[in-house]
């Protein structure tokens, strides 16, 4: 049975649940045994993306504007397959320079200013706010909804109640205590949180697997799949237009501000920047994650539309915000436990929202809003004081709290006027600003930190004219007729018609008008004087992040500090257990003894500000290592002249680089030469022990007839003769051997000597028949021939051919019977070629043998028939002859019924001169 | 008594020019041009020694000799094997198949038939 306490148990119990899970990966990490060194862990906490926006927003979109609800996911999908490159760089980067947020990352590479940071942090809190009032609202709506089961109410307006009756508040309260235990237990210099990292990864397979399943319960359990659904849709003629791909009007560029938009999103939002490059484990790991985010937002879409239509459909006519459908349509069919996973998928996608962005927010503006103001008015305080971890964590505490209730502020002056999807993209659109200075600072040195300031505060004030205060006038909380007057009736003025830009939804304008204004004044700024030296060094940093085997940092400063000043600073922030340990772990990596030494050098300085910036962001880190170390400014042309070395120095590495991948290419170049000799030496060996096989054979012949002549003088006539003549054709077997084999030899080393001319087959068949009728004669064999006149030219070498037919006719003679033996020889034509046969009556041969012919120094007979006097190496050579010319040679025979010889040229083409040319 | 001496090898020139040579040196002389038929021979004459080329089609002379020694009623007959790959392996393989020696083609004439007199004890 729903009701209040099963809701209110369930959800204690699953944030109980997700605490577990929080803990456990803490306490692997502490062992170093981290369960979130996965890269499928690292791409479902890039499901962060997907909040109660994705949630229950997405159907509301669909249910107005069909597949509008797209570019959100198209653009982070495109970002991810095709610019992962920038994620790679800004991942090394914030490695390398121990850089925890976004506004860090600005602010460190235009020159660690305290400035840019705080402008930073008040953009990203502005922005996100109206966001996180999103995921306050789709909450409490869910719960109220819930409340009501089985009847479906519609949750009124809050505002209409005290604050302390209000759901959301306490809502936005439980979450901020809940994101405190998270992500605020201890501090640490890399600013990292692998229990929170599980717990979200735990997060994204549930609202995952909610959406899906309420997905195929409404496409195949209310209705009869998609095809049902989109026809029902198909009828229904205020529907219809839902169908259509590109909605009418300013269908394509809403399609295009909406997927920059989003694209931009999944690089610069404070969560994104937190899961994505700070929580980052392996820059391996992005591999996976670039298939595997688009995947899951592929899969968390795929039942938009089937709900949102499934929705609209059952609640026709009925006052049902298209927002709740994902959660009404289970209620409406009293499916009790697919409503409560449902639920529990909505605050999933909202709490994972909530922790990780107010961790990032709270981190910023701790490190880059409140420390640097601390340090300005209280800096004496702070430096007497021992241990300010205490301090950091309470203010980060306070931020979440804060960030929370200006959340719950915003849900309660304008979050009623909007459907969640556009509370969204405000967020969104604020978030983009931070694109010129992030895009620009990683791939153009010349961007200056007043470029930066510039930039942000143009395209911020643009966004908070066009988008937020219009939000704000929409729910009546300004005078409306600041929307369709202008300011003090300036008509030109008007924030979603500035400078009478009409014709845009208000996205696009927005966009139009805040990158315009953004990216002038940062390229202006920027080029109006050339950086400073701290900026220029800072560029060197982030542009060249890619190319820097280690960081150069070090090399940057010049001073003098004492090891022990350090070491009690870097205490008083992280603690001292922690600080002591960092620096043990440092001087053991280093192998020196850093610790005995009184005097730091650079590179100790340098880590002591690195683990500093973790905990308090880079420019107030490089003003409290000021405060102990007598640092010795560097001039501009100093720190060009390091960087110069620096970059030498690189140049050198890559070339020594270049040189190393060259030689590891031509060593494996000649490990498979060698390989391939040692391949023809082994074919060798088996070659030359073939051929002296083949040698030996006639010489013991010839030897041993010779001594039988030289040692029996008195040796009868008869046999002497016969002797003497099987010496002499022995001899010539020999001689036909040793030809024979240099001319295989030749063919297979490509070394032949071709003649490619245009030939009349009929002709070589006939003079190579005559060649031969001798021996057919001498057996008392006959011929036939059949061979058609005027048949079509062929292309190949006279007397290589006459060779293969003098080579066929002779073996055909060989195994003839005695005088009733008869050979045919017919040409006929193929379709691409001419096809010759040469037919026998001979004892044919046997299947097993008919692979063997052809092999070399294979000859096939057996005792009924004299061992043939050839070679071994007639056919061999025939086939390949063949074979050059684009033909082939095979056999076909039964034993014991003949055997037929056939082989198969192409015609001579016209346009295709052979001369010499190997096919 | 005259030796009878089986000679196997389907080279027909190589087979009779040691058929005229053994006979010359009055040996009784029989031929087979092919494995099998050199194990039938060998069994059912009973030649005191066999020739035995190694590369012979149907049943090579390793083969041969192998099923010549399994048979315990051939026991004395002696095998010298002759084989045109004078490589060390196939030497070594011909001895350990039980063959009492070993030429290489092309041979001696004098060397050959001296080591078939030795073999038979001659």
């Amino acid at each position: 049975m729903l009701n209040a306490p099963t809701i209110f148990i369930a959800s204690l119990l699953y944030l109980g649940l997700l605490f577990a899970v929080a803990w456990w990966g803490d306490k692997r990490a502490d062992q170093g045994r981290s369960i979130i060194a996965n890269p499928t862990i690292y791409a479902l906490s890039m499901a962060v993306y997907c909040t109660t926006w994705t949630f229950y927003g997405s159907v509301g979109r669909a249910a107005v504007s069909g597949i509008g609800f797209l570019p959100i996911y198209l653009g982070p999908t495109l970002i991810m397959a095709l610019g992962w490159f920038l994620l790679l760089k800004m991942i090394r980067t914030a490695k390398a320079n121990r850089i925890t947020s976004i506004a860090d990352f600005i602010s460190s590479r235009y020159g660690k200013s305290h400035l840019l940071g705080g402008l930073v942090t008040v953009i990203a809190v502005v922005g996100i706010i109206p966001y996180i009032a999103l995921q306050l609202k789709a909450v409490s709506g869910s719960v109220i909804l819930l409340l009501n089961y089985p009847q479906i109410v519609m949750p009124g307006r809050s505002t209409a109640l005290p604050v302390f009756a209000d759901m959301s508040f306490y809502i936005a309260m439980i979450l901020a205590a809940f994101t405190i235990v998270f992500g605020t237990r201890h501090l640490d210099a890399t600013e990292r949180h692998e229990g929170m990292v599980a717990a979200i990864a735990l997060e994204s397979s549930v609202k995952l697997v909610a959406f899906l399943a309420v997905g195929l319960y409404v496409t195949y359990g209310v209705y009869d799949g998609f095809a049902d659904i989109f026809q029902r849709v198909a009828v229904e003629e205020s529907l219809r237009k839902l169908t259509v791909a590109i909605p009418s009007g300013h269908g394509y560029t809403g399609w295009f501000s909406l997927t920059l938009l989003a694209g931009l999103a999944i690089l610069f939002l404070p969560r994104q920047f937190q899961v994505a490059v700070v929580e980052n484990v392996n820059e391996s790991h992005l591999k996976r994650a670039a298939w595997l985010f688009p995947l899951y937002l592929l899969l968390i879409n795929i039942f938009v539309l089937p709900i949102a239509f499934g929705g609209l459909l059952h609640f026709s006519g009925e006052a049902v915000d298209a927002d709740t459908f994902v959660l009404t349509l289970p209620m409406a069919h009293r499916q009790e436990g697919l409503t409560l996973l449902v639920f529990i998928g909505g605050l999933s996608a909202a709490t994972g929202m909530v922790i990780v962005e107010t961790i990032a927010l709270s981190t910023m503006v701790c490190n880059d809003l409140v420390m640097p103001i601390l340090l300005r008015w209280r800096g004496a305080e702070l430096a007497e004081s021992k241990d300010l971890s205490q301090l950091l964590l309470g203010i980060r505490r306070g931020a979440i709290v804060v960030i929370l209730l200006l959340g719950y502020l915003y849900f309660r002056l304008a979050g009623e006027a909007y459907a969640l999807v556009a509370i969204g993209l405000i967020s969104f659109a604020a978030v983009a600003q931070f694109a010129p200075a992030m895009i620009g600072g990683m791939y153009w040195r010349g961007g200056t930190r007043g470029g930066a300031l510039a930039g942000l505060s143009a395209g911020f004030l643009v966004w908070a004219y066009t988008l937020l205060l219009p939000s704000f006038a929409k729910s009546g909380w300004l005078a409306a007729d600041f929307l369709t007057q202008g300011p003090f009736g300036l008509n030109l003025l008007r924030p979603q018609q500035l400078f009478g830009l009409t014709g845009l939804d208000e996205i696009p304008h927005c966009l139009f008008w805040s990158f315009f204004a953004n990216i002038g004044a940062y390229v202006a700024f920027s080029v109006m004087r050339p950086p400073s030296a701290v900026e220029a060094s800072q560029a060197t940093l982030f542009v060249d992040a890619l190319k820097h085997t280690r960081p150069v940092g070090a090399a940057l400063w010049r001073g003098r500090a004492e090891v022990a000043d350090l070491l009690q600073l870097v205490g008083r922030f992280l603690g001292p257990e922690r600080a002591k340990s960092a620096f043990t772990a440092y001087a053991r990596r280093k192998g020196g003894d850093a610790e005995d030494s009184p005097e730091a050098d650079a590179e100790l300085v340098h880590f002591a500000e690195s683990l500093l910036a973790g905990a308090i962001g880079s420019a107030s880190a490089r003003v409290m290592v000021a405060s102990v170390a007598k640092e010795e400014p560097l001039s501009l042309s100093e720190v060009m002249n390091i960087l110069d070395e620096a970059s030498q120095l690189r140049s050198y590495s890559r070339q020594l680089e270049r040189k190393s991948r060259e030689l590891e290419a031509a060593t494996s170049d000649l490990k498979g030469a060698n390989e391939r000799l040692k391949e023809l030496d082994r074919v060798k060996d088996d070659i030359m022990s073939s051929v002296t096989h083949e040698l030996r054979t006639p010489l013991t012949s010839i030897r041993a007839f010779s001594e039988l002549l030289r040692d029996d003088p008195k040796m009868h006539l008869p046999d002497r003769e016969k002797f003497l003549s099987l010496i002499v054709s022995e001899t010539e077997r020999l001689a036909r051997l040793v030809n024979q084999t240099l001319d295989l030899a030749k063919i297979e080393s490509g070394n032949a000597d071709w003649r490619g001319t245009q030939l009349d087959l009929k002709e070589v068949i006939e003079q190579s028949v005559a060649a031969t009728s001798q021996l057919f004669s001498a057996k008392g064999g006959r011929i036939e021939l059949d061979l058609p006149e005027g048949l079509p030219l062929i292309l190949a070498d006279r007397d290589r051919l006459i060779q293969v037919m003098l080579n066929l006719l002779s073996n055909a003679v060989k195994f003839l019977p005695a005088e009733s033996g008869w050979v045919k020889v017919s040409l006929r034509t193929r379709t691409e070629g001419l096809e010759v046969s040469v037919i026998d009556n001979g004892p044919g041969i046997g299947v097993d043998d008919q692979q063997i012919i052809f092999e070399k120094f294979r000859q096939v007979g057996d005792s009924m028939t004299d061992k043939p006097a050839g070679t071994g190496l007639g056919l061999p050579i025939s086939r390949r002859i063949v074979e050059h010319f684009g033909g082939r040679l095979w056999v076909e025979s039964v034993l014991g019924e003949g055997a037929v010889f056939r082989f198969f040229l192409p015609f001579a083409r016209p346009d295709n001169s052979m001369e010499n040319a190997p096919l | 008594m005259t030796k009878k001496v089986l000679i196997a090898d389907d080279e027909q020139n190589i087979v009779i020019s040691l058929d005229f040579l053994l006979r010359r040196e009055g040996f009784d002389v029989l031929v087979a041009a092919d494995g099998e038929e050199a194990l039938a021979k060998a069994r059912s004459e009973r030649p005191d020694l066999v020739l035995l080329d190694v590369m012979m089609p149907k049943m090579n002379g390793f083969d041969v000799c192998q099923a010549l020694r399994a048979d315990p009623e051939l026991a004395s007959m002696r095998v010298l094997m002759l084989t045109a790959k004078g490589r060390d392996t196939e030497v070594t393989k011909g001895l350990g198949l039980g063959a009492d020696a070993y030429m290489t083609k092309p041979f001696s004439t004098k060397e050959l038939v001296a080591q078939v007199r030795s073999l038979l004890g001659m």
